[in-house]
C-alpha cells in the first residue's frame, strides 16, 4: 500500500514537470499533499504498541492503564493490578461475547479463552465488534486478530469448536482444566467462565462443565425479540445451577400472542447486546477484583427500562448429578465458612470498640439467615419477583407405572434392535 | 398439548415412552437408553408405514450412537421432496433435545439457524422439558421435524426457492 502511494507521488511529480499552467501546478501540489497524509495515516494504523511489563499508574499519554489504575487511587478497587492474574473463558463470541471480550481486553485481563464454532458473516454486522473484512474467518480467530491489536499484553486462546458434541465437550473441559500459572482454583485453570451463547442447549452444556469442575460462572442472555436480557451468577453448590429450575427470563411486557414469530427465528439489536455485555463484564470485574455488590441475577427490560433482581437457592432435587454433589460439599464446608465469617467480624469489631460490637454479634446470625432465606430469594417453586418469568416448564414427575413397565420389555440385545430398524429402513 | 395439530398429537401418543435418564457420557446407562431409543424408533417407523405415512429413514452414524443420519421427505402437490438429515446427541441429552439439521436447506430459509439447524416452534421446547426423560429421538422427529417440513416445504416450493429434482435436471438439459 505504502509503495503504491510512493509511486503515485512520483507520477504526480513527473506530471507536474510537463505542466506549465500555474493554476494546474497548484492543484497537483494539493493532490501530492493529500497522498502524503494518506501515507501517514496508513503508517500510524500499522503501529502496534509493544507489551507492557508492569501496570503503571503514571498519567502520561503513552500509558494504556493510567485511567484503570486510577480506580485504585480513588479507593474503588484495592489492587487493580491483580487483573493480570486472572483467566476468563468466554463461551460464544457473538453479539454479547465479542463485546465482553473487548471490554476485558481493554481492562488488561491476564488471559482470555474464546470458544465458538461459527464464522463471521455479513449478517452479523448489525452487531458490534466484527468488521466486514473479517467475513469468512472463524469468530474466535477474528476476535484474536482484533483483540491482540488492541492489547498485546492479554494471552489469547482460540477454540473453534461446538461444545455440545461429545468430542467438543472433551476439548472444552480439558482447556478449562489446563493450568496457566501456579495460582487459581482447585479443579480449574480459569477464574471465571462467561456464557454468552444464544441457546438453551449450549447453556446446559456450560452448566454441566462448570458443575463438574466446581467452577463459578456467569450466564448472559438476550431475548429472541431483542428487547430484553439478563445476567446471572452461578456458584455450583451455593446458588441454583442452570438445571435446578427452568431458566428465568425477563418478560418483555409485550403480549406474547401479538408477537409475530412466523417466518423468523430471532431478531437482534447492537444496543441490547451492548448493554447486556456491559452488565456482564461489570459483574465479572466486581467478582474478580472484589469491589461493590456482585449481582446474583439482574434482568433488563428495555421497553420499560426496568431492572428486576433476585436470588435463587439450589434445588436439592436437581436432575443434574454434579450439582447435587456440589450442594453436598457446600453444606459440609458450612461450619468452616461460619467460623471464618465469625473471626472476620470479630477482627473488625476489635478495631471498632463499643456498641458496634453488639451489632456485629447480630450480624453473625444474619449471615446464617441469609443462607436460608433472603429478600427476593426464591426456591424452586417460589413466587418470582415482578417482571420475571420461567422460560420453560419443569419436568413432570413420571406418568406412574406406564413408562417403567414398558422399559422392562425392552429387548436386551442392542444389535438385534439395530437389525430390526435396518430392516424397516430397507423395506 | 395446546398448539399442536391432531395428527401430530395422535402420532405422539402412540410412540413408546423412554425411562432411562442418560446421555452419551453415561456409559452403561447410555447403552440402556440407546435400546429404548431403538425401540421407540422401530415402533414409530412401523406405525408410519402401516398408516401409509412413511416419511423418514434414520440410523446411527457411529457405533456409540451419538451421531445420527438419514433422509426425510415431504409430499407437496403430489411431488416428493427429499432431504438429507443429521444430528448429534448433545452431551446434556436428554435434558436438551437433539438439534436436527437439514444441511441442504442451510441459508434457504429464515426458519433455520446457521449450520442448517431447524428452528423449532415455541411449543417444542416446553413440551420436551415437561416430558424429560420420557421423550427420545422418535419424539423429536415427530414433534420437531415433521411439523417443520409441513410448514416450510410448501413455502419454499411455492416461492421457487426449492426446486423438485426432476425440474432441476430438465432445466439443466435444455
Ligand atoms: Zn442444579
Amino acid at each position: 500500500m505504502e509503495e503504491d502511494l510512493r509511486s503515485l507521488l512520483q507520477d504526480l511529480e513527473s506530471l507536474k514537470g510537463c505542466v506549465s499552467d500555474r493554476y494546474r501546478i497548484g492543484s497537483i501540489d494539493e493532490m501530492k499533499q493529500r497522498v502524503v497524509s494518506i501515507v501517514n495515516l496508513t503508517k500510524s494504523g500499522a503501529t502496534r504498541r509493544s507489551k507492557v511489563k508492569d501496570m503503571s499508574a503514571e498519567v502520561v499519554d503513552s500509558n494504556p492503564y493510567s485511567r484503570l489504575m486510577a480506580l485504585q487511587r480513588m479507593g474503588i478497587v484495592q489492587n487493580y493490578e491483580r487483573i493480570r492474574d486472572f483467566s476468563v473463558a468466554i463461551v460464544g463470541i457473538g453479539g454479547v461475547g465479542s463485546v465482553a471480550a473487548e471490554m476485558l481486553t481493554r481492562c488488561g485481563i491476564g488471559r482470555l479463552l474464546l470458544y465458538d464454532y461459527d464464522t463471521v458473516e455479513l449478517a452479523n454486522m448489525n452487531r458490534l465488534f466484527f468488521r466486514p473484512d473479517q467475513v469468512g474467518m472463524t469468530k474466535t480467530d477474528a476476535a484474536v486478530q482484533t483483540l491482540s491489536d488492541i492489547n498485546p499484553d492479554v494471552v489469547l486462546e482460540s477454540y473453534s469448536l461446538n461444545i455440545t458434541t461429545v468430542k467438543g465437550f472433551e476439548v472444552f473441559m480439558e482447556s478449562l482444566k489446563r493450568r496457566f500459572s501456579q495460582k487459581s482454583g482447585q479443579n480449574s485453570g480459569v477464574d471465571l467462565v462467561l456464557s454468552c451463547v444464544d441457546n438453551y442447549e449450549a447453556r446446559m452444556v456450560v452448566n454441566q462443565a462448570c458443575n463438574e469442575l466446581g467452577q463459578t460462572w456467569m450466564e448472559s442472555g438476550v431475548s429472541e425479540d431483542a428487547v430484553s436480557g439478563h445476567i446471572q451468577l452461578l456458584v455450583p453448590g451455593e446458588t441454583a445451577c442452570f438445571a435446578c429450575a427452568p431458566p428465568l427470563v425477563v418478560a418483555s411486557g409485550v403480549d406474547e400472542r401479538t408477537l409475530k414469530r412466523e417466518g423468523v427465528c430471532a431478531a437482534s439489536l447492537p444496543t441490547t447486546m451492548g448493554v447486556v455485555a456491559g452488565l456482564l463484564v461489570q459483574n465479572a470485574l466486581k467478582y474478580l477484583l472484589k469491589f461493590g455488590h456482585v449481582s446474583p441475577y439482574l434482568g433488563y427490560n428495555s421497553l420499560k427500562d426496568f431492572f428486576p433482581t433476585m436470588e435463587m437457592r439450589p434445588n436439592p432435587q436437581c436432575s443434574n448429578n454434579a450439582c447435587i454433589e456440589r450442594q453436598k460439599e457446600y453444606l459440609q464446608t458450612k461450619p468452616a465458612r461460619d467460623a471464618a465469617a465469625k473471626s472476620k467480624l470479630e477482627a473488625e469489631s476489635s478495631k471498632n470498640e463499643g456498641p458496634l460490637h453488639m451489632d456485629n454479634e447480630w450480624n453473625i446470625s444474619v449471615v446464617d439467615d441469609s443462607e436460608m432465606d433472603s429478600q427476593n430469594s426464591c426456591g424452586v417453586s417460589g413466587a418470582l419477583p415482578e417482571g420475571l418469568i420461567h422460560e420453560l416448564p419443569t419436568a413432570e414427575k413420571d406418568h406412574g407405572s406406564l413408562a417403567t413397565e414398558e422399559s422392562k420389555t425392552v429387548e436386551d440385545d442392542l444389535e438385534e434392535l439395530q437389525r430390526q430398524l435396518d430392516a424397516l429402513n430397507a423395506a | 398439548m395446546e398448539g399442536w395439530d391432531p395428527n401430530t398429537k395422535s402420532a405422539l401418543t402412540q410412540i413408546p415412552l423412554l425411562s432411562t435418564r442418560a446421555g452419551p457420557r453415561d456409559g452403561a446407562a447410555w447403552t440402556q437408553r440407546l435400546k429404548e431409543e431403538y425401540r421407540a424408533l422401530i415402533a414409530y417407523t412401523t406405525m408410519n408405514k402401516s398408516h401409509d405415512n412413511d416419511w423418514f429413514r434414520i440410523s446411527a452414524a457411529n457405533p456409540e450412537g451419538t451421531r445420527w443420519s438419514g433422509t426425510c421427505w415431504y409430499v407437496h402437490n403430489l411431488r416428493r421432496y427429499e432431504f438429507a438429515l443429521q444430528f448429534d446427541i448433545p452431551v446434556t441429552y436428554p435434558a436438551t433435545a437433539p438439534e436436527i439439521e437439514l444441511p441442504q436447506l442451510d441459508g434457504k430459509t429464515h426458519k433455520m439457524y446457521r449450520g442448517g439447524k431447524i428452528c423449532l416452534t415455541v411449543h417444542f421446547k416446553p413440551l420436551w422439558a415437561r416430558n424429560c426423560p420420557r421423550f427420545g429421538i422418535a419424539h423429536a422427529l415427530c414433534l420437531g421435524l415433521a411439523p417443520w417440513l409441513a410448514a416450510e416445504v410448501p413455502i419454499l416450493v411455492d416461492s421457487g426457492v426449492l426446486k423438485h429434482k426432476d425440474d432441476e435436471s430438465t432445466s439443466a438439459e435444455s
